[in-house]
């Protein structure tokens, strides 16, 4: 199956094409060559006018996994003002703030996005995250899987293990989890918690284990790049949403002596305390640091304004902050020595001080990071705003007109405590396309997506040319799926099963004898049963796994 | 003979994954580490292997051809049991979807008491592993754990090595409610449970006295139905005293009305501890016949609980409206769908309408159903996932023979494209 693309005007920054009007050729389900004259064309699509793009990959969004399941159970009455019919080739399901797994890869796909990323897989929750995942139809999807808090690894840096012993169990973690990442998620925190600690600062002590944070993050991120993973270490810092977290946060950016870094949903952690009210942005400085250490790149976690849900491995802040759930209700839980998880429904509103703040904050760090190929768009799904959110945050980075008009809707006082009126940036649709394309799957460490050049496979997105860039992102006139039409005019036409994105770093085998003894004395069940085999995510006959490139091999 | 080791079992709730299991041909021995929960369960023999249709043994295209019928006759299935491991499960929701069909687990009517406390105010708990290396006190109440579990105590319990206790044996056990069948609740070095019985009717005072105790209300009164106050105030300390009180109860085991006021009372009281500086979590007990494994999957494929409709082509909730028993009363239904791979003697409700069973080889009838589908039970005849009680956890079946059994997806998903 030949198809060609005729006319479109293609942004490709992965190939350093910016708006120029180019034919594509796809055949197979990749990008190839213009073929010679005489070859036959099945398929051509005139695109003349159209804006093409490759399928959008959310980088980070909680779309698999336990406490996004708990996270559905907890609110019945979000999904009842959103429910999903079935069609013909699509599943019936609820939508809004946590939507079920097939809406998720109808929604997904129907805004042009063809991969998402879940950043908090816990080891012992990884069949479950892979299973949901499996359950969502179109996209590519793969995963972080979380170290930092589970007792193994604090076991480790109590008894001062070497880096090298440490490179081994992340390594061994990820291959038994199938992930393409690692994160830490309010490093030691989890943990500390179950120890009845409340907080838990960047040099604080473990009660238990006399470890930092500090030097969890330093001991991940550097195993991180030395067992090759492309994904720098994925971090969600300490003291999430606190005023003044700023300082810690560029405390972060210092401590890590220069290693790559990638520092999640930056938003929450870049609080200051100044003002009436003793909370202020402190985006510029956020920025400024991102602008000035090339090691570091953050995605943004933008709130917008509206009921959603918050689901995060980070009980401890999550416990901490339980008296603003909205409804009143809200779950958190101790998981297996391995982590824990937080759920509180979150409702935010511009009329409030605090919430307005927020909102102004992450617009900030997004236009003042000069570099967009080390900033990224997300809302951490769903924490500040469903994904469906994405084409208005487009529009409020497109459109400086509209973002003042909208500054000039929220509470007063944070009108006055931001900057955002004087910023005059407005992003291209090139820089949008870094965003959430280029700069995404070189991010992930994806060999061959993100880009329109041959060889890569044709996830492709087609738009109609609109001023008001909300529409024009929220309904693409084609979606292209491993070269197969799956939207039309911002419908699923056709359904298929994305595959897992996944590395596989090496391990010294002797780990495994260490960590055999260990779950033999405090765990619930055999290492055999808790590592995932390839065949277990094949077995449900429409799983795949594709391996990608570690640094330093081809 | 091949001999089978680090079994796990799907019967249980409690993801033992230790079982040793000797398999020749189609028969089945546990020979290490069988409880009397899991080694019945495994050990029961393969009777049916074929299909049958109004008592008639049939091929198994007939039987779903002849099931696919039934349903498209239909204007309101209902899907009992429910109860299978993760694709058993995705088949029952395609078949649901594509039918319009209520989906009712078995065991929706014990778990709605743990859905409306959660959905009304939430709660805090924790794992099997938290357990077995942080919990220094457990509150039992109102089952008997070892009924529920056999090896509960054994493995989470009185495990020798903890990472975090010293002495294992010296944890605290209190019992309030029922009282223990055993001795399991009894210490390595012989330190007893404290018991202290009530009726499971007086649970809704005793708990709310019990929570009032832990916030420092006074109490006037000298008893509480048939329990000293001062018996209470022990507990109440103990919990406050505790590094990580963990507070069990099961939704099954709560039989009175609006039990789930109960479990409220108990869940709020765990979140009142984790504000008087120390740490206290719930564990609900359950995750059997897959009941876990059916909220779950529903979950994520509806997002909600499984007591859902789909009838108006969209999932809808009501753990009420939807109770398949209720629906079957009531006329509401048409035909009956009884989905059960585990459990042969959890049959499906007596009814005059159009039943198609897809169960577990060996299931006897009062009346022959319409269509009988004997499927293969998740990990012996085949692999799959089921989840355990503590909910996070999903653990990967083992395939133990070839008995030539289909699987309950595979029934269902062929009975799907037969729609």
């Amino acid at each position: 199956m030949l198809i060609k693309l005729t006319g479109g005007t293609v942004y490709d920054p992965a190939s350093g094409i910016d708006g120029q009007v180019q034919n594509l050729y796809v055949r197979d389900g990749r990008f190839v060559k213009q073929p010679a004259a005489d070859v036959k064309i099945d398929k051509e699509y005139d695109l003349t006018g159209k804006v093409v793009m490759s399928g959008a990959i959310d980088m980070h969004t909680h779309i698999g996994g336990g406490k996004g399941n708990i996270a559905r159970m907890l609110i019945p009455e979000d999904h009842r003002k959103d429910p999903v019919y079935r069609s013909d080739i699509t599943r019936s399901g609820c939508g809004h703030a946590m939507p079920s797994t097939f809406t998720t890869g109808y929604r997904y796909a129907e805004m042009g996005y063809t991969a998402g990323f879940e950043p908090a897989i816990l080891p012992v929750n990884a069949r479950q995250a892979h299973m949901e995942m499996a359950d969502i139809p179109i996209l590519d999807k793969g995963g972080y899987v979380m170290l930092g808090s589970d007792d193994y690894l604090l076991r480790m840096l109590t008894a001062k293990k070497d880096q090298k012993a440490i490179n081994d169990y992340v390594a061994w973690t990820m291959n038994a989890a199938k992930a393409i990442g690692v994160k830490v998620v309010n490093p030691g925190g989890i943990n500390a918690f179950k120890f009845n600690q409340r907080k838990l600062e960047l040099d604080e002590q473990n009660a238990h284990y006399g470890v930092s944070p500090r030097e969890i993050l330093q001991v991940l991120a550097t195993a991180v790049k030395e067992i090759g993973v492309k994904h720098p270490l994925h971090v969600h810092g300490c003291n999430l949403g606190v005023p003044g977290n700023v300082g810690t946060t560029l405390d972060t950016i210092q401590g890590i002596g220069g290693l790559p870094m990638h520092l999640t949903h930056i938003q929450f952690h870049s609080y200051g305390t100044e003002g009436d009210f003793k909370f202020s942005s402190g985006g510029a400085q956020i920025a400024e640091a991102i602008n000035k250490n090339k090691n570091i790149t953050a995605d943004v976690g933008q709130i917008l304004f509206g009921q959603t849900i918050t689901a995060s491995g980070d009980n401890m802040r999550q416990h901490a902050n339980h008296g603003f759930a909205n409804p009143n209700k809200w779950v958190c839980m101790d998981i297996e020595c391995d982590a824990g998880c937080g759920v509180v429904p979150f409702k935010y509103r511009d009329q409030n001080f605090v919430n307005a703040l927020q909102w102004a904050i992450g617009l900030e760090i997004f236009l003042l990071v000069d570099d967009p190929w080390r900033v990224f768009l997300t809302t951490d799904h769903p924490n500040g705003a469903p994904f469906t959110t994405y084409p208005h945050l487009i529009r409020l980075l497109m459109d400086k007109s509209f973002r003042n008009d909208m500054l000039a809707t929220i509470h007063p006082e944070a009108q006055k405590m931001t900057t955002l009126a004087s910023i005059d940036r407005e992003y291209s649709l090139q820089e949008i396309a870094i965003l959430t394309r280029a700069g995404a799957a070189k991010l992930i460490g994806l060999d061959d997506r993100g880009s329109l050049g041959e060889g890569a496979w044709a996830d492709i997105t087609v738009y109609t040319e609109n001023a008001d860039r909300e529409k024009m992102f929220e309904k693409p006139d084609y979606v292209f799926k491993d070269g197969e039409l799956v939207v039309v005019d911002g419908k699923v036409v056709q359904t298929k099963w994305g595959t897992t994105h996944i590395v596989r770093p090496e391990w010294d085998i002797s780990v495994e004898q260490d960590l055999q003894k260990y779950f033999e004395r405090f765990m619930t069940m055999k290492v055999g049963n808790f590592k995932i085999s390839d065949d277990e995510m094949t077995e449900d006959g429409r799983g795949s796994l594709t391996t990608h490139s570690l640094n330093g091999t081809v | 003979m091949t001999e089978i080791t680090e079994v796990p079992s799907p019967f249980c709730g409690i993801g033992t994954d230790d079982l040793t299991i000797h398999v020749e041909g189609l028969s089945v021995k546990v020979s290490e580490n069988g409880c009397a929960v899991n080694t019945p369960a495994f050990e029961q023999d393969i009777t049916d292997t074929s299909a049958r249709v109004n008592g008639k043994e049939v091929s198994l295209e007939l039987a779903v051809a002849k099931a696919a019928d039934l349903l498209r006759a239909s204007n309101q299935p209902v899907i009992g049991g429910c109860a299978t491991d993760v694709n058993g499960m995705r088949g029952v929701m395609a078949v649901a979807d594509k039918a319009g069909a209520v989906v009712d687990n078995v065991n929706f009517p014990a778990a709605r008491r743990n859905f409306l406390a959660l959905q009304d105010t939430g709660w805090m708990t924790t794992t099997l592993a938290e357990i077995k290396n942080r919990c220094d006190f457990l509150l039992v109440v109102g089952v008997d754990l070892e009924g529920f579990s056999p090896r509960f105590f054994e493995r989470y319990l009185w495990n020798k090595e903890s990472m975090f206790l010293d002495d294992t044996s010296q944890r605290d056990v209190v019992y309030l409610g029922k009282v223990p069948s055993g001795e399991a609740s009894t210490s390595p070095t012989g330190g007893k449970a404290k018991v202290i019985p009530c009726a499971d009717a007086d649970l809704p005072e005793v708990m709310a006295v019990l929570r009032a105790l832990v916030k420092g209300r006074k109490i006037v009164a000298e008893s509480v139905c048939s329990v000293a106050i001062n018996d209470l105030q022990g507990i109440a300390e103990q919990l406050k005293a505790a590094k990580y009180g963990v507070v069990t109860w099961a939704a099954g085991a709560l039989g009175f009305d609006h039990a789930e006021l109960t479990v409220q009372m108990l869940c709020e009281m765990v979140k009142d501890i984790n504000t008087m500086d120390t740490r206290c979590s719930g564990f609900p007990l359950g995750g059997k016949e897959g009941d876990q494994t059916a909220n779950q999957v529903c979950g994520w494929t509806s997002a909600y609980p499984a007591r859902a409709r789909f009838s108006s082509g969209f999932p809808e909730y009501d753990p009420f409206l939807y109770d398949s028993n209720v629906m079957l009363a009531n006329g509401e239904a048409d035909v009956l769908v009884w989905v059960q791979a585990f459990n042969t003697t959890s049959v499906p409700p007596v009814t005059e309408l159009p039943t198609i069973v897809v169960a577990r080889s060996g299931m006897t009838f009062a009346k022959e159903p319409d269509v009988f589908i004997p499927v293969g039970t998740p990990g012996i005849d085949h692999a799959g996932h089921t989840y355990r009680l503590d909910n996070v956890i999903a653990i990967h079946l083992k395939k133990l023979r070839d008995s030539g059994l289909p699987s309950t997806a595979e029934v269902l998903n062929a009975i799907e494209h037969a729609l």
